[in-house]
């Protein structure tokens, strides 16, 4: 224990300083999650529609967020705004739009995907038994799409809750952010605790990503079936 | 369809261009903004709304750091504490990081930033800097048995330890052309290779090579200061004059009671030693020469 100098952790209120900014990033991970799935099944039906202003705007938009680094939308949203329009957002509220914008534009690209998969076949049986558009998208299209899109999709969750750790460039102080704050506390003291917290925020990080890919391999089972 | 597809490329690329001027274009309009409404607040306005918002670092002992109770610790933060407190408002801390100590000035979002921030000609056009309180340069550490006291005791065969990238080598490669350094990535790299024997001395910032000798039993810092002195000061939004002038009377009014050195006894000392005090600190704005 005192070699990995996991015993800083029990300083003062260390530990607590730790689950604190895991929750912090958790809470910005999750509530755009959330956000990104809603946004994101309708952009991607959205973008189904071959029609050249949608096509046009819907890539446009792909495309930005796929170039641009999410440092540099989140400086640009942080920042950016107060500069432009002086609108002072909450450093949270800043990760959790940054983030939004990203996960909606891949969830919507994992929805366009899955849409297009869907059999022609399915569509015209649907329309043959008498639903119309609106009834075949919410009956027949969305739940054969929400299970092809759930392994994809927890990917992109991991990855969001992973990334949580740009938003300390705007002043969140996450899980990583603390741990560089106790190993840059204890430099002297214990000059090694580094390992051994980096450790610890790795088993954090996977007993925060866990649970949501034992619920993704049960759902996959639970609905393939 | 292929035509479709390269009408699209086209216009995509035609947009990705617009954007990136109106990017670029950005820091113009900047300009004429700021000029029309202030992003800072003024010294009546942080007394009035009760609470300053100081920028500092949490992770760079013992400067700006976090204590195990969650608390701002360090050079910069005790002297955070005391600005607040003449004031009369509560201090806000907000943690920074090097890359964006400029962009928490210029959108108000902090009111002054006390992260160990280097004076250079490059930020003063960004931001106003106050008088300063602390002073580093750059420094020699060598082994005991052969301490390099002056650049010149270096012989034609020694090779001086340097870190890519940091001041120390472009100062020794600009100013010192025929002295030959060996270089390395990573801190710990350069460490090994100082107590290896692969150099005769090590340079880098003088704040490093102290604690280094410090801690590190055999080793003398021989040359604690060379090369250009730089500065460290608080910073504060470009044109806040108020909020300016004030801390730089506090600075003044606190040199007459030594309070930079009673700051460095307090979270300094540990890390370099008594014998550096006057080295490190400026008293009152006043540098040394």
């Amino acid at each position: 224990m005192q070699a990995l100098g996991i015993d800083v952790l029990l300083k003062g209120n260390n530990f607590i300083r730790l689950i604190d900014g895991l929750c912090t990033a958790l809470r910005i991970s999750l509530v755009s999650v959330i956000f990104s799935i809603v946004f994101g099944i309708v952009f991607g039906i959205v973008m189904t529609y071959k029609n050249t202003v949608i096509s046009v705007v819907s890539r446009v938009y792909l495309e930005i967020v796929r170039i641009m680094p999410q440092m540099v939308l989140l400086f640009i949203v942080f920042f950016g705004t107060t500069r432009m329009f002086g609108l002072n957002l909450d450093a949270e509220l800043a990760s959790i739009i940054v983030f939004t914008f990203w996960g909606t534009a891949e969830m919507g690209d994992l929805v366009r995907g899955a849409v297009s998969n869907i059999p022609k076949h399915q569509y015209e049986s649907s329309y043959a038994l008498g639903l119309n558009k609106a009834q075949t998208y919410f009956y027949i299209v969305i739940p054969q799409t929400l299970r092809r899109l759930i392994p994809l999709s927890i990917n992109l969750v991991t990855r969001m809750i992973k990334t949580t750790s740009l938003v300390m460039m705007i002043g969140v102080v996450e899980a990583l952010k603390v741990t560089q704050q106790i190993i840059e506390a204890n430099r002297m003291t214990a000059p090694n605790a580094a390992f051994g917290l980096y450790l610890t925020v790795f088993i954090l990080y996977f007993l925060a990503c866990w649970p949501i890919s034992l619920l993704a391999s049960y759902l996959e089972k639970k609905w393939s079936a | 369809m292929k035509k479709f597809k390269r009408i699209l490329a086209v216009i995509t690329a035609v947009m990705m261009i617009v954007a990136v001027a109106a990017g670029c274009s950005d820091t113009s309009s900047n300009a004429d903004n700021t000029s029309k409404k202030t992003v800072y607040r003024t010294l009546d306005e942080i007394k009035e709304s009760g609470t300053v918002k100081i920028g500092v670092f949490s992770d760079k002992n013992p400067f700006g750091y976090v204590d195990e109770n969650g608390e701002y610790q360090g050079y910069d933060v005790y002297f955070a504490k005391r600005l607040a407190k003449d004031l009369g408002v509560k201090a806000e801390y907000v943690s920074t990081e090097a890359a964006n100590r400029i962009e928490y000035l210029q959108t108000g979002k902090a009111d002054i930033i006390l992260a160990n921030f280097t004076v250079t000609d490059e930020r003063k056009e960004e931001v106003d800097f106050a008088l300063p309180y602390m002073s580093v340069s750059l420094g020699v550490v060598s082994p005991d048995k052969k301490v390099i006291k002056n650049l010149n005791d270096i012989k034609d065969g020694d090779e001086v330890i340097v870190i890519s990238g940091t001041t120390a080598e472009t100062y020794l490669t600009e100013n010192h052309p025929d002295i030959k350094l060996k270089k390395f990535d990573a801190y710990a790299q350069a460490k090994t290779a100082l107590e290896n024997g692969e150099g005769a001395a090590w340079a880098n910032d003088n704040t490093e090579v102290i604690a280094y000798a410090l801690q590190n039993k055999g080793y003398t810092v021989g040359i604690p200061s060379l090369g250009s002195k730089d500065t460290i000061a608080p910073a504060v939004s470009k044109g806040n004059r108020t909020l300016l002038n004030w801390i730089n009377d506090e600075i003044k009014a606190l040199g007459k009671e030594k309070f930079f050195h009673k700051n460095y006894e307090k979270t300094l000392a540990d890390t370099y030693g008594k014998d550096y005090e006057e080295q490190l600190v400026v008293e009152g704005g006043k540098v040394k020469k």
